[in-house]
């Protein structure tokens, strides 16, 4: 209990910084998946293929690469300046979403097609249909599997400690500069972890549940 | 110019692979006219019904929808189908939305109605097919014959100009096919231009202007329900008519 009120600073500030850079790389990551998964069942061929190119990079690339990309490699580039906090949302996010899309087209397919039928006989566009009809109901379909997508994300943030973000994953850093005993300050840390993922099994029960009278 | 007829279809062929389900098809329907196809399963009637909104597109010939050949995909068909009508076999109204909502949408979303007269519009129509004590409940919780008439009203809400149905009490419990007939003659008396098909024979002999009769993805004949059921003139016909009549 010590390591944990006596260094309670440090882990406020880290899971802090866990938790924002989770909420912001789960909205990007559910919002580019669902793009790609569009661009994945698009009738224009370039889009197709943009998209399976894109699944296969970055699906079979591990996190830890896109992220020192971005840790040393993209500064290098000279682009454009990002904090180290941007770069590492964006490199959550392009890995997350990969597998994001793969799971809201495997919903599509649980949509029956008489639904995107009569969308399109109403005189909605294939974006509209997209958007208004089919991918909700995918989403709908795929809750329990986005959700655990999501959880691993969380604990992938870990990963981005490897560039020094502030976040839970780089208290155990602070906490052996401080002398303290980093074995007992690291279970704290899982702790933490299992505390964070109890919010989002509850979300994914109740969207499940909420979502079932539709069908 | 109101004497274009309101569906023209001129030598219309279309394959499926190997298999030639609309052969030289010719069918022209007019303004406020009721046209009934029958025919055997596997006639190509759906597939005939379906190209008329290009949910099918033909191999060769010309649809005309009120004078305007149908365009090619893209923004200018999902403006043509707004205005044509469609009614489907298994229903399908949008899983997720509320009845309200499925009536809502479309004129909401493609023809920017604003929100407040887009609900009205549509509580009158579910009022008209005597649903709207129902409005906020989901599509599963509706029975085959209330989901039918959602919609109806549904693809009512956009005013086409013509209604397409595809077997629409095919998929009904026998005691709610009256149900929904009921709200397609009350449509047809107000002279809705309407194609029709189905197997509900007492339906084309009360609300039908005309029959078609298909066989092997051809149009065997075109008459009166009168003359049809009376003085079919083609084999096919009247052994069609012999086996349903029989039942
Ligand atoms: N999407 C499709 N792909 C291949 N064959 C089809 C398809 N849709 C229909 N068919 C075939 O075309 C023929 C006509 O079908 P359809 O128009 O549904 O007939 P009907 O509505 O008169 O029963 C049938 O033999 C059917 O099996
Ligand atoms: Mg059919």
């Amino acid at each position: 209990m010590n390591v944990l009120l006596d260094n309670i600073d440090l882990y406020a500030r880290g899971f802090l910084g866990t938790i924002e850079l989770f909420v912001v790389s789960a909205i990007g990551s559910l919002i580019l998946g669902a793009i790609l998964a569009a661009m994945r069942v698009s009738p224009v061929p370039i889009l197709r293929a943009f998209g399976t190119v894109y699944i296969n990079i970055l699906r079979n690339t591990p996190l830890t690469l896109v992220i020192f990309f971005f840790a040393f490699a993209y500064p290098r580039l000279e682009i454009y300046d990002l904090s180290y906090f941007t770069r590492a949302c964006i490199g959550l996010i392009l890995y997350t979403a990969a597998f994001v899309c793969e799971v809201i087209r495997s919903g599509v397919n649980t949509v029956p097609v008489g639904q995107a039928e009569a969308s399109r006989a109403l005189g909605f566009t294939f974006t509209q249909t997209l958007s208004q009809i089919v991918l909700p109901q995918a989403v709908r379909n795929v809750v329990p599997p986005l959700a655990n997508i999501q959880i691993a994300l969380l604990k992938n943030t870990t990963i981005a400690a490897g560039f020094s973000v502030t976040e839970a994953g780089g208290i155990y850093q602070a906490l052996s500069e401080r002398g303290a005993n980093v074995f007992v300050g690291l279970l704290w840390v899982a702790v933490g972890f299992l505390i964070l993922v109890v919010p989002l099994t509850l979300l994914q029960r109740n969207l499940d549940r909420r979502w079932s009278t539709a069908r | 110019m109101t004497d274009t007829p309101m569906i023209r279809m001129a030598a219309v062929d279309k394959h499926f692979g190997e298999l030639h389900v609309l052969k030289d098809v010719n069918l022209e329907v007019d303004r406020g006219q009721v046209v009934v196809v029958l025919g055997p399963s596997g006639s190509g009637k759906s597939t005939l019904c379906r190209t008329i909104n290009r949910l099918e597109p033909i191999d060769s010939g010309t649809i005309e929808v009120d004078g305007r050949a149908l365009p090619a995909e893209g923004k200018a068909l999902a403006g043509l189908r707004a205005d044509v009508g469609m009614v489907f076999q298994s229903f399908n109204l949008f899983a997720h939305k509320t009845v309200l909502e499925n009536v809502m949408l479309a004129p909401l979303k493609v023809r920017k109605q604003d929100k407040a007269a887009a609900e009205k519009n549509a509580v009158r129509l579910l009022e008209r097919v005597g649903i709207a004590n129902q409005k906020d409940k989901y599509p599963a919780q509706l029975s085959g014959g209330q989901q039918q008439r959602v919609a109806i009203a549904r693809a009512l809400a956009m005013d086409p100009k013509v209604m397409l149905f595809d077997e629409p009490t095919s998929a009904l419990d026998p005691e709610m096919v009256q149900e929904v007939l009921d709200v397609m003659t009350t449509l047809a008396k107000e002279g809705m231009t309407m194609l029709v098909v189905t197997h509900e024979m007492g339906f084309a002999r009360r609300a039908a202007h005309r029959v078609v009769f298909m066989a092997d993805g051809e149009i065997v004949e075109d008459s009166t329900p009168d003359d049809f059921f009376t003085n079919p003139s083609s084999d096919r016909a009247k052994d069609f008519l012999g086996k349903i009549l029989t039942h």
